[in-house]
């Protein structure tokens, strides 16, 4: 078990085992998010309230929950880059910062799109809204530590220190709905006992949250393979040849 | 349901779409710049090891 760990988190082994799973993830993500779509778009029945505005939902709440679980990975990523100290950890978490970015601005525009024509107006400043767009800039400001930095040791540890204090936001994010009064609704699908929605519209919400799950893991795939190159720029196993 | 109503969405046709477009957008992004680096850093590294 240990030996299995410590060959995987090997950079050569690593970079070659993310190269030979980056397609099990992308081609059933595209296939999902593809199904997804025609099904949000065409075969969910119109939503009685908000007609067929609310088929934004589709593609708004999984980019929402990504920001939030890429959040959590590179956090946890960064926490184990720092306690064990482990270079491949930290290159994962650097690699989650550029994807979670792109969904969190995803969740932000597609919401301020359904936001005009449901509630009159592209923003609020509301607990939900703004504490989203506090993940936008923790992200940004996570880049942009990095890239601040010469050392990649240096710009690993200080960049986990703002990754783990940051992660604090999520479950900020996660309840803001319900702590403070907001424009936005309360959550009708991670409902623990019964989800307040038709299960007509569920099922493509939940291929496209699978979906969007499976394309993050294509995406970290490839991201982290380009980061250990770099990392790796004069190791003896990419002379070799990779 | 024709086409015409289809691309309408009831009227909320602008709105739709452009949410649609944008996640398309920022998807393919995510491709393009995932295999850009990693194309970036392997040609670097053979250019490298040609040295």
């Amino acid at each position: 078990m240990w030996l299995w760990l410590h060959k995987l988190g090997s950079p050569p082994h690593a970079y070659r085992l993310l190269g030979k799973m980056a397609p099990w993830f992308g081609w059933p993500a595209l296939a999902l998010i593809l199904l997804a779509t025609w099904w949000g778009l065409v075969w969910a029945p119109r939503d009685y309230q908000q007609g067929d505005a609310f088929r934004i939902l589709y593609v708004h709440a999984p980019s929402a929950w990504m920001s939030m679980f890429t959040y959590v990975v590179m956090a946890v990523a960064a926490g184990i880059g720092m306690i064990w100290r482990i270079k491949l950890a930290h290159a994962a978490a650097a690699s989650c910062a550029p994807i979670g970015a792109s969904f969190t601005f995803l969740a932000l525009a597609t919401g301020s799109i359904w936001g005009k024509p449901m509630w009159g107006t592209w923003w609020v400043w509301d607990a939900r809204l703004t504490s989203e767009l506090i993940l936008l800039f923790l992200y940004l400001g996570y880049m942009a530590l990095r890239s601040s930095f010469d050392d990649p040791q240096r710009a690993d540890r200080a960049s986990a220190v703002l990754a783990i204090v940051g992660v604090i936001n999520v479950p900020i994010i996660h309840y803001s709905v319900e702590w403070w009064t907001t424009l936005h609704q309360p959550a009708s699908v991670t409902k623990l006992d019964k989800p307040s929605i038709a299960l007509e519209m569920l099922y493509p919400l939940f291929i496209m949250m699978i979906g969007f799950q499976l394309y993050f893991g294509w995406a970290i795939s490839r991201r982290l393979r380009g980061e250990i190159l770099r990392r790796e720029r004069n190791a003896k196993w990419l002379k070799e040849g990779a | 349901m024709n086409l015409q109503e289809f691309l309408a969405m009831g009227g909320y046709a602008g709105y739709v779409w452009t949410a649609y477009g944008l996640t398309a957008a920022i998807l393919v992004w995510n491709w393009w710049a995932a295999r850009r680096s990693e194309a970036e850093q392997l040609l670097s590294a053979q250019r490298r090891s040609a040295d």
